[in-house]
């Protein structure tokens, strides 16, 4: 794995996608700021961490998702590089137009900080294969702009092309209405592009990998990844 | 030239923000107030605009490509002179 880390002025989550990164792979990814117009030769993952990019001025994502950067990052993603996208990461997607839809200001307009259960829905994707179809995991959320929306159109697109890899739910797998923290049209947490390259995901999977964390849950996105881009290589 | 950009969340699209507002207001015995939609507004100036068409032309493309995202969101552009 040659994974690529942005780095944008308000990002906070950088440090530790680069441990879990390096702990799962072996290898520490490059960490590339965002006024680079090039992602270093031989990245086969980028990833865009969570934290407040610009501090969230205009739209959460809105600045970062034009920097330039972000041009490198459309090039290789349209090649099929792998483009992971955690919280403002996912944001950061949206407003660049790598994945349809909007994270909204949550319903009920509390910013989240706790451990939710997610139902993966599907394992036959470069970013699920570490886990099982149905397999519920927990771990943390960390937004106050979280709450999935997109038009009728985009999220009968979305379900009909099983592009929702992740859902809020209770922790038996039951999709309810009290365990969609944030509101999310359809308890929506991650969703994939069509080619299915591009994950965003409003949870931090990299910050349940380690027993001293509690539950480690979050590193089957990680090894799943590492042993795609192996058998990949 | 000055020129005024307006961003207002389309309408069907939930706005718990506004929502609060509108909230708060009731709790202030300001009634009255059926309902309350937060937007967003941008006071620009223009630089060697002198015709008024560039200048809506270049406001647009601002707001089409940054100031708003129009998956939720409508602008209007006023050039004020």
């Amino acid at each position: 794995m040659k994974a690529a880390v942005l780095v944008f002025p308000g990002i906070n989550r950088e440090r530790d996608m680069a441990r879990t990164l390096k702990l799962v792979s072996g290898r520490a990814p490059a960490m590339v700021w965002h006024a680079e117009t090039e992602l270093p030769q031989g990245t086969d993952l980028v990833v865009i961490p969570g934290g407040f990019s610009y501090g969230d001025y205009l739209r959460c994502g809105a600045i970062a998702a034009r920097s330039a950067i972000m041009d490198a990052v459309r090039a290789f993603a349209a090649k099929g590089g792998l483009v992971l996208g955690v919280c403002n990461g996912f944001q950061i997607l949206c407003e660049a137009g790598l994945l349809p839809g909007v994270l909204m200001r949550n319903a009920q307009l509390k910013f989240i900080c706790r451990d939710v259960y997610l139902r993966v829905e599907r394992s036959d994707t470069a970013f699920t294969s570490g886990y099982n179809a149905g397999q519920v995991i927990k771990v943390p959320v960390a937004h106050g702009e979280g709450n999935y929306i997109a038009d009728g159109e985009t999220i009968a697109r979305l379900e009909g092309e099983d592009r929702v890899l992740f859902r809020y739910a209770a922790p038996d797998g039951m999709i309810d209405p009290d365990w969609n923290h944030n509101g999310a049209m359809n308890a929506i947490a991650g969703i994939m592009n069509e080619r299915g390259n591009v994950l965003g995901m409003m949870p931090h999977p990299e910050n349940h990998v380690e027993a001293v964390m509690g539950p480690t849950d979050g590193r089957g996105l990680f090894a799943g990844l590492a042993q795609h881009l192996a058998q990949a290589a | 030239m000055k020129a005024r950009v307006t961003v207002t969340l389309k309408s069907g699209v939930l706005d718990p923000q506004g929502k609060a507002i509108e909230g708060a207001l009731r709790s202030l015995g300001i009634d009255g107030v059926a309902s309350v939609r937060q937007g967003k507004l941008f006071d620009i100036e223009i630089e060697n605009a002198e015709d008024r068409e560039k200048a809506e032309a270049l406001l647009r493309q601002a707001a089409d490509k940054l100031l708003a995202n129009t998956v939720i969101e409508n602008y209007h552009v006023d050039v004020i002179g």
